[in-house]
C-alpha cells in the first residue's frame, strides 16, 4: 500500500514529460492527459479506502527513516482531497479538449496541467515543511503560466498581480521554514510538531500568525484575497475552474494540517480563526453582490466560501472540523462545476456579463439545469450538498456557543442565494440589455459541444453524490477531524516506532 | 557572524519590501529578487556558521540541511524571476509601459458609479483603457 503514495505525484509528472515529447501530437497528449489523470484518479481512491481502514499510509522516499528523509503520509483528510481532486482535475481536462480554446492552440496546455495536478497531489501527501513549500512552487509555477495562456493584455495584467502576490508568500514560507529550522532543527512535520513544544509560547505563536499569513494569502483569506477576484477571471474557462476549485483549497488545506498538527490549537488561535472567518464571508458576499460578470461573481463567492471551511476549522472541535472536511469537499466540485458553467455560457451567449447575457432558461435549457444544481448547491438550499455542509457547521458551531458566527454564515448564506438568483434572472430569464462583445456560438442541442456538456453534468451529479452519499462521507470526514484533532497519531505514524533516535549530529553539534 | 548576516538579511528585506511598493515592474522584478536573496540568506544562516563545510574533522561539521534547501530555494526563485521579467517584457510589448495598471471591472464599477454621482474621482487615464470584458482595446500607441 505505501508504495501508492508517491504515484499521484510521479504519474503526473512523467506523463507530462511525455506530453512535452509528444507536442506535435495533439491527439496522443490527450490520451496521455487522461490515462494519467484517471490512474491518480483511482490510486487515489485506492488510497482512501486504505487510510480509513488501517490508518495514515507512511511511504519513506529512498528508505530514509523519519525525520531525515523525506516522508510521504497519506491520512483519511489527504486521501479525500486526492479522491476530490482527480476527480475535479479529470473532469476539468476533458472540458478543455471539448472547448476548442488554449488547449487546441498552446502546445504546452497539457503538460503544464499534468504538472499542476502533480503539485497538487503533492502538497497533500507530504509530511515535509520544505516539500510542501517546493509542491506549492511546482503548482505556482505551472498556474503562472497557464493564467496567463494566450498572453492578452487584461491577461497579463492580471497575471502580474497574481504572480508577485504569489512570490511574496513562497518569500515568506521561505522565511518561517528558516526561523523554523533555526528554532528547531528540522522540517519534517512530525518532528516538528514534538518539538516545536520545547519553544517558548511567544514564539510558537509568532510561528501560528505567520504561516495562517502564508497559506492564507494562497487560501484567499481576509485581508489577504485582494489579489483573488482579480486575476482567477482573466484566465481561460477550465483553467480559472480548476484554479477556483483546487488552489485555494490546497491553501485551506494547509492551514488545517499546520494549525492542528503543528501549534497545538490553543484557544486563541480558534478566536483569531472564527475572527477571520466571519470576515472572509461577510467581505466576499458583500463583494460579489456588487459585481456584474458572472465569473467575478463566483470568484468573490470562493472567498466567501474560504470563510465557511475557516469557521468549522477555528471551532477546533471535532464536529468543526469535520464540517469544514465536508464542506471543502462539497466546494470542491460545486465551485468547479459553476465556473465550467460560466465557460459554458461566455461561448453560448459571447458573454459573461449578465447585462449582454438572457434568456438562456429558453434558448439552452440543458445549460441552465446545469447552472441550478451547483447555484442552489452553493447557496444552501436543502436538498442539496450545500445545505448538508451548511448545517454540519452551523450545528457544531451552536455546539459550541459561537451565536455570532453561526448567524453570520446563516446570512451569508441568504447573501449569498441572492446572487445565485441575479445570475438566474440576469443570464437565464430576462434579455439581454446590452448586445454581447463575441458572436455567441451555437451548436446542436445542448447548446455547446458534448464533451464540455458531459464534464460539467459529471461535476453536478457529484455534487448530487455528494449529498446523497452524505452519512458515509460525513462519517469519513469525521474522523479525519478526529485524527487531526489528535496529532499524536500523525506523529506516530510518520516518526514510526524509533521516535526517539537523536537526529543529525549537525544539527545541533 | 550571525549578527551580519542577519543585519544583511534585514536590509534586503527592508529595500525589497520598498521596492514593491513601486507601480513599475521592474522595480517590483528587482524588489522581489532582493527579497529572495534575503530569504535565501536567512535560510542559510539557520545552519551555525563558521564550520567547515561537511568534513567530519574533529570540531564538527556545518549543517549541510540550510544548504540543501537554499540551494533549491534559489533554483525556484530564480527560474520564477525569469518567467516574471518575460512577463514583464509582454506588457512593455502590448502597451510601451510597465506600469501594473487597475482592475479593469473594479475602474467598470467605479465608472457606474461616476455615471450614477458625478462627483466621484475615478482614475481615467486613457492609456489604462482596456475595452470591455476580454476583448482587448486597441494599443493605444
Amino acid at each position: 500500500m505505501s508504495a501508492l503514495v508517491p504515484l499521484p505525484v510521479i504519474v503526473p509528472l512523467l506523463a507530462a514529460a511525455l506530453s512535452v515529447l509528444l507536442g506535435r501530437y495533439r491527439a496522443l497528449q490527450r490520451v496521455v492527459s487522461i490515462v494519467a489523470l484517471t490512474g491518480v484518479f483511482g490510486v487515489s481512491i485506492a488510497l482512501l479506502i486504505g487510510a480509513d481502514d488501517d490508518g495514515i499510509i507512511v511511504h519513506r522516499a529512498g528508505g530514509w527513516d523519519a525525520p531525515l528523509g523525506i516522508t510521504l503520509a497519506v491520512d483519511r483528510l489527504a486521501g479525500l482531497m486526492l479522491v476530490v481532486s482527480s476527480f475535479v482535475l479529470l473532469a476539468v481536462v476533458i472540458f478543455a479538449i471539448g472547448q476548442a480554446g488554449e488547449e487546441q492552440r498552446r502546445v504546452g496546455f497539457h503538460p503544464l496541467y499534468l504538472v499542476l495536478a502533480a503539485g497538487v497531489a503533492a502538497s497533500f501527501v507530504t509530511a515535509d515543511l520544505f516539500n510542501l513549500f517546493v509542491a506549492f512552487e511546482m503548482m505556482l509555477a505551472a498556474s503562472y503560466v497557464l493564467i496567463t495562456l494566450g498572453g492578452r493584455p487584461d491577461q497579463v495584467r492580471s497575471g502580474m498581480t497574481y504572480v508577485v502576490i504569489s512570490l511574496v508568500a513562497s518569500t515568506l514560507f521561505i522565511t518561517v521554514l528558516a526561523l523554523l529550522y533555526a528554532s528547531t532543527g528540522t522540517i519534517n512535520m512530525a518532528d516538528l510538531a514534538v518539538r516545536l513544544e520545547d519553544v517558548p509560547e511567544g514564539v510558537r505563536a509568532m510561528f501560528a500568525i505567520a504561516m495562517l499569513v502564508v497559506f492564507g494569502i494562497k487560501a484567499g483569506l481576509f485581508p489577504l484575497f485582494f489579489w483573488l477576484p482579480d486575476s482567477y477571471p482573466t484566465a481561460p474557462g477550465p483553467v480559472t475552474a480548476i484554479f477556483a476549485g483546487l488552489l485555494t483549497k490546497v491553501g485551506v488545506y494547509a492551514i488545517m494540517r499546520s494549525q492542528t498538527l503543528l501549534f497545538g490549537t490553543p484557544d486563541w488561535m480558534g478566536t483569531t480563526l472564527l475572527v477571520v472567518a466571519v470576515l472572509t464571508m461577510v467581505v466576499g458576499v458583500l463583494g460579489a453582490i456588487a459585481q456584474d460578470d458572472m465569473k467575478r461573481i463566483l470568484a468573490f463567492h470562493i472567498i466567501s466560501q474560504i470563510g465557511y471551511m475557516i469557521f468549522g476549522l477555528g471551532l477546533f472541535t471535532v464536529a468543526g472540523v469535520a464540517g469544514a472536511v465536508f464542506y471543502i469537499v462539497h466546494h470542491i466540485i460545486v465551485k468547479t462545476a459553476l465556473f465550467l458553467v460560466a465557460g459554458l455560457v461566455s461561448r453560448r451567449a459571447g458573454s459573461n456579463r449578465l447585462s449582454e447575457v438572457g434568456g438562456l432558461v429558453r434558448s439552452a435549457p440543458v445549460i441552465a439545469v446545469l447552472f441550478a444544481v451547483p447555484a442552489l448547491s452553493l447557496a444552501g438550499l436543502p436538498p442539496f450538498s450545500g445545505f448538508l455542509a451548511k448545517f454540519a457547521l452551523a450545528d457544531a458551531g451552536i455546539a459550541s456557543s459561537e451565536w455570532i458566527v453561526v448567524g453570520a454564515s446563516l446570512a451569508v448564506g441568504l447573501c449569498t442565494l441572492y446572487s445565485m438568483t441575479k445570475i438566474w434572472a440576469g443570464a437565464f430569464w430576462g434579455e439581454a440589455e446590452e448586445a454581447p462583445v463575441r458572436e455567441p456560438k451555437n451548436d446542436r442541442r445542448f447548446g455547446a459541444p458534448a464533451l464540455m456538456i458531459l464534464p460539467t453534468a459529471a461535476l453536478a451529479l457529484g455534487s448530487i453524490g455528494v449529498s446523497v452519499f452524505a452519512g458515509p462521507l460525513y462519517d469519513v470526514a469525521e474522523r479525519a477531524a478526529a485524527d487531526l484533532l489528535d496529532e499524536q497519531v500523525y506523529i506516530d505514524a510518520v516518526l514510526g516506532d524509533d521516535a526517539t533516535i537523536d537526529v543529525a549530529e549537525g544539527t545541533q553539534p | 557572524m550571525t549578527i551580519l548576516l542577519a543585519l544583511v538579511a534585514a536590509i534586503l528585506f527592508g529595500c525589497g519590501s520598498w521596492l514593491l511598493m513601486q507601480r513599475r515592474l521592474t522595480r517590483i522584478i528587482v524588489g522581489i529578487g532582493l527579497l529572495g536573496h534575503g530569504a535565501n540568506l536567512l535560510l542559510i544562516t539557520s545552519g551555525r556558521s563558521g564550520r567547515a563545510p561537511i568534513i567530519d574533522g574533529g570540531g564538527g561539521y556545518a549543517d549541510p540541511l540550510p544548504q540543501a534547501l537554499a540551494l533549491t530555494a534559489v533554483v525556484i526563485t530564480f527560474g520564477v524571476t525569469a518567467f516574471l521579467l518575460a512577463l514583464g517584457f509582454r506588457s512593455w510589448q502590448l502597451t510601451q509601459d510597465d506600469r501594473v495598471e487597475d482592475d479593469v471591472e473594479d475602474r467598470i464599477i467605479a465608472a457606474r458609479r461616476e455615471r450614477e454621482a458625478p462627483s466621484g474621482d475615478v482614475d481615467d487615464d486613457p492609456e489604462n483603457t482596456f475595452g470591455p470584458d476580454d476583448e482587448p482595446a486597441e494599443n493605444p500607441t
